[in-house]
């Protein structure tokens, strides 16, 4: 299909650049996180060949047997050959007794070689299949259900959060959010999951500001909105977060439970949770190959920049973003129409032509990722307080979205920074959205930036700085023997965060693979 | 100062808005429910200008009336800035009269406390308000460990840097949590200091009670709206005036002028 040529007057071997020089940067990572592997990647492992429950105390039975798999035979071997050839040899009948006996300290693991090496990879192999197998089954009911049902009636789809702490809570909450117009269910998690190095298990009744990402919670949630989308005739989507140190394992979760759209940022957990870089790369290499699989559209975090940074002068740094998560989203198997690439309205209110510098940004990511659905923020850092001046700023982020096609829409609050969410200023935000969507929903249908004016200006600037810097991280060589851009992230070049690679959460859970390492998740979701 | 009312359009009308949301259906019977709701709550005449249905068995209203009350603002307690507004140079040659060193400050959110948006206001050299942070202060060197710091962490790392000031931001406010977080770090610092050498403890946050420095067992509290100037003045102040022994009122009954 022909493109229709440029609104904004981007030269097209402008965007060739950029996207060459975003490969130029990403490559090393991938090659990178291709030679690791990290606990939390062998625990989704253990959960795709069906291992799940916790111990008394609540630690996860993946974590026990990773963890007894590491002290016998290191991480380096992956646990995929040593725990299924304990298994062959009759340690256990099967995978949870296998991990209660380990825990109980009656298991010793080793290494296979030879014949019992290539036996203990096939066993793992079917184990993992059965696991990815079901995955693939819940995108085909999800597309099933879509077609009996119907989709959301149009875009840009409405996405909404609840965060109770308690999912007999949240369960109401997003039903009625749903019948009020949501097409997209957040849950957001408890404050600080992102830093637990386990996922909890079964359905939780407490969270801080939000409610624990489990696979129960995921079950419920997912059942209770299906209940609501064959009432309401339209498939209403649900939404987690695929980010912190578990990422691949919540990933995994997301599949098997039938999620529809992660949260799941490239550097985000490095920048804003000071979790290791590498550590990050691995993880978000593996829950991006498992997003791709389960058919699951994911959200990128470039609105986290603009919190910490300002709008303007960081407004290149978001594209920058949203050209490398492009990158590592593809070279992970995800296609553009599962690119919910991030960016967000929060340049200060008070700076004259603001809506225009706006819309000028907003437009730039929709021409560079014509086919990514692209997920549209509200403001949050110009929220003070004031809810009637709040209440129209989301007026005008809702009108930017309906000017340039955004695919996802976070629907603003005006209570934002004043309370989590009342249900009358749900009602009220959703009324906004629907006033703007009704009023000037196809405005876009006319409206034309001026060929040289203002706003296609604006584009060409923030473009040409994004060129800019990427080539900077290309050739950034502060940390020797690092890949570019790691030297980038530990010399702050982003959201002014200083994030070295041999620092942060979960270094010690990461690991060079050894010769003989062997993943069947990796090998199966990379089509070997 | 004399006592006053609300004002609407006409000196001592007593006018307010008010929204809410009753958990009843739409229908006369509601929007009776709602001028009775403002009546008690003092508002006579009370007319409800607006009432709409909002998801199954709600209905929200906007009540516009008249209340009768007086306010008194000579009875308003309040916390009165008790040190001296600096610039960014001001306060540097401050420090380097009376240090002769860089002063050093360690701040961070503690407890599972993600939200580093107040800290970061204060701290990163972006600053908020048009004001800096306190990162471009040349004579402060300032260590932000960022989200969701232990409070071990935390006085570990105060002790690494020989920090004279601790900062500690708190915006999650469920269950109280950062009542309770705050008064951890203070016993924690209490515990690991001799009470001379103790650093400055500085929390802030949008639902903090200025008024609750002693209760917490910190040195001050600082609520929504503060900028890093007003953070770096109070330090400077008081960590380059000599150190009264006891701690000094922070809570000053004035009468507003």
């Amino acid at each position: 299909m022909a493109r229709p040529t440029s609104q904004l007057g981007l030269d097209r071997a402008d965007v060739r650049q950029a996207r060459t020089l975003a490969r130029q940067v990403g490559k090393p990572i991938v090659d990178l996180a291709t030679r690791h592997t990290t606990v939390s990647v062998e625990r989704a492992t253990l959960r795709l060949a069906g291992l799940g429950g916790a111990d008394p105390d609540g630690t996860p039975w993946v974590n026990r047997l990773a963890d007894v798999v590491r002290a016998d035979v290191g991480l380096e071997h992956g646990v995929s050959l040593p725990v299924w050839d304990a298994l062959l040899r009759g340690d256990a009948d099967d995978l949870l007794t296998l991990a209660q006996k380990a825990a109980a300290g009656s298991v010793t693991f080793r290494v296979p070689e030879g014949k019992d090496a290539t036996r203990a990879a096939s066993a793992s192999r079917k184990a993992v299949a059965a696991g990815i197998k079901q995955i693939d089954r819940q995108r085909i009911a999800r597309e099933k259900m879509i077609a009996k049902v119907g989709d959301a009636p149009s875009k840009p789809w409405i996405y909404l959060i609840v965060a109770t702490g308690d999912i007999h809570e949240d369960i109401p909450q997003a039903q009625a959010a749903a019948r009020e117009g949501a097409d997209v269910i957040a849950v957001i998690r408890s404050t600080g999951q992102s830093l637990l190095d386990f996922v909890p298990e079964g359905a939780t009744r407490e969270g801080f500001a939000g409610t624990y990402a489990t696979q129960e919670n995921f079950r419920l949630m997912r059942a209770a909105l299906d209940e609501t989308s064959r009432e309401l005739g339209r498939y209403v989507r649900l939404t987690n977060y695929a980010s912190g140190l578990c990422m691949p394992e919540i990933a995994t979760l997301a599949g098997l439970e039938r999620l529809d759209m992660m949260l799941n940022d490239s550097m985000y957990g490095i920048l804003f949770r000071d979790i290791n870089p590498i550590r990050t790369f691995v993880d978000q290499r593996f829950s991006r190959q498992i997003h791709a699989r389960a058919g699951i559209i994911i959200n990128t975090g470039e609105d986290n920049y603009l919190t910490t940074a300002d709008a303007i002068e960081a407004a290149h740094t978001v594209t920058t973003s949203q050209l490398l998560n492009e990158y590592f989203a593809k070279e992970a198997g995800l296609e553009d129409w599962q690119l919910g690439l991030g960016h967000a309205f929060e340049i200060d209110p008070e700076v004259p032509d603001s809506f225009r510098l706006e819309l000028a940004h907003a437009m730039l990511a929709r021409e560079l990722f014509p086919d990514a659905p692209l997920k549209w923020m509200p403001p949050t850092r110009h929220m003070t307080g004031d809810i009637f001046k709040g209440y129209l700023l989301d007026g005008f982020f809702n009108l930017v979205g309906a000017l340039t096609g955004q695919g996802i829409l976070l629907v603003g609050m005006m209570t934002e920074a004043v309370v989590t969410p009342w249900i009358s200023d749900r009602d009220l935000a959703l009324q906004n959205v629907r006033y703007v969507m009704n009023a000037a929903g196809k405005l876009h249908e006319d409206f034309r930036p001026a060929p040289d004016g203002f706003i296609a200006n604006r584009a060409r600037e923030v473009l040409g700085e994004a060129i800019g810097l990427l080539e900077e991280i290309k050739d950034d060589r502060s940390t020797p023997g690092q890949p570019p851009l790691l030297s980038a992230i530990a010399d702050g070049t982003f959201g002014l965060m200083k994030r070295p690679p041999d620092k942060g959460r979960g270094l010690d859970g990461v690991a060079r693979k050894a010769p003989d390492y062997y993943n069947p998740a990796t090998e199966i979701l990379e089509g070997q | 100062m004399s006592l006053v009312r609300p004002y609407g359009d006409t000196t001592g009308d007593g006018m307010v808005q008010l929204s809410f949301t009753l958990p009843i259906e739409h229908s006369k019977v509601a929007e009776g429910a709602a001028v009775q709701l403002a009546n008690k709550m003092g508002m006579d005449p009370a007319l409800v200008v607006h009432a709409k249905p909002m998801g199954d068995g709600f209905t929200f209203f906007v009540v516009y009336g008249r209340v009768n009350h007086l306010v008194d603002p000579s009875t308003v307690e309040v916390v009165e800035r008790d040190y001296p507004l600096l610039t960014p140079k001001e306060a540097n040659a401050a420090i380097k009269r009376s240090l002769r060193r860089r002063l050093v400050v360690v701040g961070g959110c503690i407890g599972t406390d993600a939200h580093t948006v107040g800290i970061d206001a204060i701290l990163n050299i972006k600053g908020f308000a048009g004001e800096k942070g306190l990162e471009y202060y040349r004579e402060l060197k300032v260590v932000n460990l960022g989200a969701q710091v232990s409070v071990p962490q935390l006085v570990e790392a105060a002790r690494e840097e020989k920090a004279d000031a601790v900062l500690v931001s708190q915006v999650v406010t469920q269950r109280d949590a950062h009542l309770l977080n705050t008064r951890e770090m203070s016993a924690a610092f209490r515990e690991a200091y001799p009470a001379a050498k103790r650093p400055l403890l500085v929390v802030g946050g949008p639902r903090f009670d200025e008024t609750m420095a002693d209760e917490l067992g910190v040195d001050r509290v600082f609520t929504r709206g503060t900028t890093p100037g007003e953070v770096a003045s109070f330090i400077v102040h008081r960590l380059t005036s000599p150190r009264t022994p006891s701690s000094p009122a922070t809570t000053t009954t004035e009468k507003a002028s």
